[in-house]
């Protein structure tokens, strides 16, 4: 079922202040059993709409314990290829294995900034009202195309 | 008092700015619109159906950002060129103006850590992690296509939201929160004046009156039956969580849509949908059918049917589908991206280092947006530089953002020369004649605004554009709420009301549970699951989806006609038997007025605008003479009923120069 949660490696973010995959699911498909009363592992998550799955991940690479791994589409997948992240702050590492037994591994960067540290106006002047009518943001970045204005045909 | 299922607590709130969806518009909007409103009191909240992290289109992350302009290129060549691409109808003004200002958000992402491919002073190509000059700085992208730009895009939202979460503050965000409907002023019916929703977490509906709202819900995904019907129906090529929530709300609450009948049918990797942008413009990998022809060669004459469009040195997406699709008809299928061919030319040319990291390329492009390529790939054991991959066109979609441009019509920038009259005949008489009236960004209905797939017939802005609509969006709704300071806006329905629609499926539940031992088989009521599958089999047999290779009629479409008004009115019945099934029941309930507007919109249209998207059987060409307009309607919540009418086009920018 697209993802799926290893019984053995969930421990239902007991120490944490949430469920990360359910915090995380952008269809809210995560849940967690808090009684066993759905799937028998009381205090486990688990995906409760497999075929609403879109393999996004989210949950995957949330996941503090790394119990989350996907089992691809069965309806279209042949079995036993499997391709598994591990997130860290500034890069992932991919672990792909094919069904024939063939493994590669990949790096990529994902940020070049600590997490966190974004402070989104710093350096940014304030805003000048008597602009708001104006074309053009608060800010410029070096980003604003003014144009031919020779291209405007109707002027 | 905390609420319990079948009874929930109700809020209320009030605040100046309501900001509907936190994907990348509403990312945008919210960095923007705390620097205008500084010094103002303005209230201001966004709320998100999901966790902004990984909420909207580009959740999973993006391998590219498809909207970069940069130095050497006009606004007025991308207005061009969304223009061609959509058939020559859409708005030049809006184009334009997204235009001039999306760069702007590229760099911004840049600067709070987003890595971006760089070449260097040889040519040579870089991953985002080397540290080089940043495009502010006049660093050089490297380019998969005129207009796109390569990303190691894994974080991408991750980054985006962090610095809109921080803009806004955290106590100003609500995640888990579904609005399902807007609702308009007491007073004057053509004001916003509120939204309702429900909370997916705890038994909570909130109530909030606004001064202004920003929709910027997403596009919709599953109103077509998908190609995949098990597990695999979730693999949609857009994210599956977009249930036209933008649209259908927008039309309830009286907005103007416009071009409701395009769709985007993108051609993708066979099953797990991977993008096939890197691979044609960076791999230079070539479609071909069965036999290793290149259809896009074969069938070019195929082109000529359709003047001017299939004669600019692009031709618009809808005819290569076009084209391909000739050859699966003629029995020519399967088709192949054949990646051998373009990987092993690539070794030829590249340099030894870029050799080596061509299979990671490779690779990353699915990785960072769309795992469930990879997941194929292992599965058939298919090494790109060894297999080729089959290509499908996929189920259709709506959308605003991507290839697609239906939405909401919108009010344009003031400076491109833009109409300020109407020269078609039949526009209701309320409605603005011009494409601008006041504030950019504002639907029809006075305080509402869009962005991202919201905003129709411009379509192209993607991830970026969105990014920097919502900010534009988000200045002019701060002009707005100045401009209206002395405006108390008044919901036009009691709270009362407003709790007992939302809360209609799980009462249902409740009521009608125990009159069948089996809960999701009863004469009573209907699961949110099967009224999505009635749909999704209305529309793919009669509004032209693949089970018909697109083709409709207006036959058809009566037919589908009948058939969704019967499912408009079992929609009255959904159950919920808990609040994820609540959210379900509305998301559902969001694709049938979607779907509806697409197929009025498709039946209003007498001529077939968009071939290899959709073919009406019954007027198989593009009628420049009559057609070359737009096709916008408006929805009466009360009667039910939609009203079609024309719009007339007119360019800003010179097309000719497409077409040497």
């Amino acid at each position: 079922m697209p993802t799926f949660v290893r019984t053995e490696k969930c421990d239902g973010c007991k120490g944490q202040d949430k469920t990360a995959c359910m915090y995380i699911c952008p269809h809210d498909l995560m849940k967690l059993d808090m009684d066993g009363s759905d799937t028998g592992h009381a205090m486990k998550a688990y995906n409760q709409e497999p075929e609403q799955c879109w393999e996004c991940y989210s949950c995957v690479k949330i996941c503090p314990q790394n119990a989350i791994e996907c089992r691809h589409y069965a309806d279209v997948v042949p079995l036993g290829g499997s391709v598994q992240p591990l997130r860290g702050t500034d890069s992932i590492m991919w672990t792909i294995k094919f069904r024939n037994g063939t493994m590669k591994r990949f790096k990529f960067p994902i940020r070049t900034t600590a997490e966190g540290s974004i402070d989104p106006y710093a350096g940014k002047p304030e805003a000048d009202m008597s602009k708001i009518e104006d074309i053009g943001f608060f800010c410029q970045n070096n980003g604003f195309r003014a144009g031919d204005r020779s291209e405007l045909i109707n002027l | 008092m905390a609420g319990e299922f079948g009874n929930p607590e109700v809020v209320e709130e009030t605040v100046d700015i309501l900001m509907i969806g936190g994907g990348m518009a509403n990312c945008g909007a919210a960095f923007e619109i705390m620097q205008w409103s500084k010094g103002t009191d303005l209230k201001i909240k966004l709320v998100d159906k999901a966790a902004m992290d990984r909420s909207g289109a580009v959740a999973q992350g993006l391998s590219a950002i498809n909207t970069y302009i940069g130095t050497e290129q006009d606004p007025a060549d991308y207005a061009r060129m969304v223009s061609n691409d959509l058939m020559g109808i859409t708005r030049d003004d809006l184009a334009y103006d997204l235009g001039r200002h999306v760069d702007e958000s590229v760099h911004l992402f840049e600067e709070w850590g987003l890595p971006i491919w760089k070449t260097d002073e040889n040519g040579e190509r870089f991953d985002g992690s080397k540290g080089m000059t940043p495009l502010a700085d006049g660093g050089k992208p490297v380019r998969s296509g005129k207009w796109q730009i390569m990303i190691n895009g894994e974080s991408y939202k991750w980054i985006v939201a962090e610095a809109a979460k921080k803009a806004l503050g955290i106590e100003n965000i609500e995640e888990r929160i579904f609005i399902v409907k807007l609702i308009n002023d007491k007073n004057d019916p053509s004001r916003i004046a509120g939204a309702v929703g429900f909370s997916v977490r705890e038994h909570k509906v909130v109530v909030y009156t606004a001064k202004a709202i920003l929709l910027a819900a997403g596009g919709c995904v599953n109103i077509f039956r998908p190609r995949s019907v098990g597990e695999g129906t979730g693999r949609a090529w857009y994210p599956v969580w977009n249930a036209g929530s933008t649209y259908s709300m927008a039309a309830e609450a009286g907005a103007e849509l416009t071009l409701m009948e395009n769709r985007f049918v993108p051609t993708r990797f066979k099953d797990g949908y991977g993008p096939v942008g890197a691979w044609f413009l960076l791999f230079k990998a070539k479609a071909t059918n069965a036999f290793g022809e290149v259809y896009m060669d074969k069938n070019k004459e195929m082109l000529n049917d359709y003047p001017p469009y299939g004669q600019a040195a692009v031709p618009a997406s809808c005819l290569r589908n076009h084209l391909m699709l000739k050859e699966m008809r003629d029995g020519n299928g399967p088709i192949y991206m054949d990646t051998v061919t373009a990987l092993a030319n690539l070794r030829e040319t590249l340099s030894p280092r870029e050799v080596k990291h061509l299979e990671a390329e490779a690779w990353e492009d699915f990785l960072d947006m769309c795992v469930g390529q990879c997941g194929i790939w292992v599965g058939e054991n298919i090494e790109p530089e060894k297999k080729n991959s089959e290509l499908m066109p996929t189920e259709p979609y709506l959308l605003g953002s991507h290839s697609g441009c239906c939405g909401i019509w919108t009010s344009g920038p003031t400076d491109v020369g833009a109409p300020t009259e109407e020269t078609e005949a039949g526009v209701p008489e309320h409605l603005p004649s011009g494409w601008n009236w006041g504030y950019r960004g504002m639907t029809t209905v006075n305080g509402l605004f869009t962005a991202g797939d919201g905003v129709g017939a411009s379509g192209h802005k993607f991830s970026s554009g969105s990014h920097a609509e919502g900010r534009m969006a988000a200045k002019a709704m701060v002009k707005y709420c100045l401009d209206n300071a002395d405006f108390t806006p008044e919901l036009d329905t009691s709270v009362d009301e407003l709790v007992e629609a939302i809360y209609k499926p799980v009462r249902t539940f409740l009521e009608f549970k125990d009159y069948t031992t089996a809960i999701d088989v009863n004469p009573n009521y209907i699961t949110p699951k099967m009224l999505q599958f009635r749909l999704q089999k209305i529309m793919d047999e009669y509004v032209a989806g693949v089970a018909t290779y697109y083709t409709t009629n207006a036959e058809m479409l009566k037919v589908a006609g009948e058939k969704l008004d019967m499912l408009k009115e079992d929609a009255e019945k959904m159950r919920a038997k808990d609040l994820h099934e609540l959210l379900r029941a509305w998301e559902n309930y969001h694709r049938i007025l979607t779907a509806e507007a697409h197929m009025k919109h498709i039946e209003f249209r007498e001529e077939s605008r968009y071939p290899g998207f959709y073919y009406r059987a019954d007027k198989n060409f593009v009628d420049e003479d009559n057609w070359h307009c737009f096709v916008n309607s408006i929805y009466d919540k009360n009667t039910k009923e939609w009203t079609c009418f024309k719009r007339a086009h007119v360019d800003l920018v010179d097309k000719s120069k497409l077409f040497k």
